[in-house]
């Protein structure tokens, strides 16, 4: 992979933070986008812009066809069935709620149990939470090892007659952890139980592939993808989506309305109401082929590469601490300093132009379980090279100096 | 920006040897506040007594070397002063972070003058306003035993 020229496609590094070069290593919170992109949104305003569905003229035409067209894309992109499957929402958390909300709403009873683990995300916790008050469900948490993996038997041990539904993380945006979601998935339909993934640390850095992975829902945020903001994907397998009832109402997902009754029309149509992010869906199409041109395994084979080079590189710092030590690990470290609040951490490495996030990253569950209230976390892209952990372990050096004077 | 200003030495020793970290005894006022986007979190006791004079006043928390520090120097700064000169003072250093007012508090020696002002390098920093301020309004809290807890998204 030729690093230069990829990172030369994405304008925000011609600019200078602090007075200094741009080291994004955010990429788990947001990751920039390429100039296809953006470019992508502009020419749509310009040039094919309507709203898309619903009126007959020619630029309704064009808008609703290159809509569509991003469905197919990200269809074959991942590997689904059907078109039927693909669902567009505002983001990750909107896919978890809909599942959540529609699969709890038609299946989920007092007393039945939806077991997650200690890795999720806020996200794929306070949905279940609210059908807990709501129904009187009990939500389970497997429990993360030190290693800061969910082994596949700390879920079996948990799987009852009661559990309705398995919600998991396929990449924790903490420890940085794979999980094992092919053997879970694989165990669960044994059982008859549907898997929710939440793919949000998955999608941007794993190759996809619904039918061979075999999860019933897997939720995306596209802006973590290298597309705009305000864009989501919800994978939902097609027997899902033919039985669960619609999520939000309005225009634009209905079959026919009457004054006593009304009908809804199939998957993705009554999932989808109202006016849609039309703009950046059409946008998203180039961050897939934007990776589709660089290559999800050349971008794998990178990630690791520099991922296991700061992870050497951080080790080398005797007051670091580095959470989680997983044996398959996305790239994503997270870490402690003694002594050095991450806040501190943050706020130091930023005046280098070095961007990380600080904080409990929405894991409050595992922060707790960890014994801390906050990580700093180093989250790499397809961008990042060595020079820029390099750039991050001189910016720690002076968070030590600092610190330790 | 510049982190000298922010990391000033009287604020990384106040980070490192907080001063009133502890749980005052004999405390009538109890008050906790928290900063939900980072998880800080601070737990104020204070001893008001009858003529509304902070009799003792303490701290217990978790945070950032600013929150920590900014708590401690508050307790610091406000220990035996009458509540309205310590609401005057919880203002002006408000405003200090606001809009950089000058700090004018007569009833402050100089030494305590300038431990305040070296909080001042914050305003620079303005993700960071929240770690410092979060300690005074709990203090207000506290004082005023409102029943929520503060939170720095609510605060004004
Ligand atoms: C694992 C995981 N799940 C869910 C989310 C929520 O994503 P979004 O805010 O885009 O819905 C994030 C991102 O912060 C995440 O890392």
């Amino acid at each position: 992979m030729d690093i230069k020229s990829v990172k030369s496609q994405f304008p925000i590094f011609k600019n200078k933070i602090n007075g200094k070069s741009l080291v994004y290593l955010d990429n788990a919170n947001s990751s920039q986008k390429p100039e296809r992109v953006i470019d992508r949104i502009s020419k749509f305003y310009s040039k094919e812009f309507s709203n898309i569905g619903r009126s007959v003229h020619t630029l309704a035409v064009t808008a609703t066809n290159r809509f569509e067209e991003t469905r197919d894309l990200v269809k074959k992109y991942i590997n689904a069935k059907s078109r039927e499957e693909i669902i567009f929402t505002k983001n990750a958390t909107e896919g978890m709620n809909l599942v959540a909300s529609t699969y709890g709403e038609k299946f989920i009873n007092k007393g039945d149990e939806i077991l997650i683990t200690e890795l999720e995300h806020h996200a794929n916790y306070v949905p279940w939470h609210f059908l807990r008050q709501k129904k009187g469900a009990v939500i389970k948490f497997a429990k993360c090892n030190d290693r800061g993996e969910v082994e596949i038997d700390e879920i079996k041990k948990l799987i009852t007659n009661k559990t309705k539904i398995i919600g998991i993380t396929h990449l924790s945006n903490v420890t940085g952890a794979i999980l094992p979601v092919k053997k879970i998935v694989d165990l669960a339909q044994t059982k008859k139980i549907p898997v929710l993934v939440d793919g949000c640390q998955g999608a941007p850095h794993l190759k996809l592939d619904m039918q061979e992975l075999g999860c019933d829902f897997y939720a995306m945020s596209c802006h973590k993808m290298y597309g705009p903001t305000g864009v989501g994907i919800l994978y939902a397998k097609k027997q899902w989506v033919d039985q669960l009832p619609p999520y939000q109402g309005g225009g634009g997902m209905i079959e026919e309305v009457k004054k006593d009754n009304i009908t809804f029309p199939g998957s993705p149509t009554k999932y989808e109401a109202g006016t849609l992010q039309t703009a950046e869906v059409v946008g998203f199409s180039e961050s897939i082929r934007f990776i589709q041109d660089v290559g999800i395994k050349n971008i794998m084979q990178h990630e690791k590469e520099i991922t296991e080079y700061g992870v050497q590189e951080l080790k080398k710092n005797n007051s670091i601490k580095i959470i989680g030590d997983p044996k398959n690990r996305g790239s994503i470290i997270s870490f402690t300093i003694k002594g050095i609040h991450p806040h501190d951490i943050a706020t130091i490495l930023d005046e280098d132009g070095v961007a990380i996030r600080a904080g409990h990253h929405c894991c409050q569950i595992l922060h707790e379980k960890m014994g801390v209230t906050a990580t700093a976390r180093a989250s790499l892209g397809v961008y990042n090279s060595k020079e820029d952990i390099d750039a991050l372990s001189n910016a720690i050096k002076k968070c030590n100096t600092i610190f330790n004077k | 920006m510049d982190l000298k200003e922010l990391y000033q030495e009287i604020i990384l020793d106040h980070g490192k040897n907080p001063r009133n970290k502890k749980r005052c005894k004999g405390f009538n006022k109890q008050a906790e506040g928290h900063n939900p986007l980072c998880g800080d979190k601070v737990h104020i006791f204070l001893k008001l007594n009858k003529e509304k004079k902070v009799e003792d006043i303490s701290f217990e928390g978790e945070g950032c070397a600013i929150s920590i520090a900014s708590a401690s120097i508050m307790t610091e700064t406000i220990k035996g002063k009458e509540f309205n000169v310590a609401k005057k003072i919880l203002e002006n250093f408000l405003n200090m972070l606001k809009d950089g007012s000058k700090l004018k508090i007569n009833s402050l020696s100089e030494d305590q003058n300038t431990t305040m002002k070296s909080l001042s390098g914050v305003k620079q920093f303005p993700m960071r306003v929240k770690c410092a301020t979060l300690a005074w309004h709990t203090f207000m809290h506290a004082a005023e035993e409102k029943k929520q807890k503060a939170n720095t998204e609510k605060a004004d």
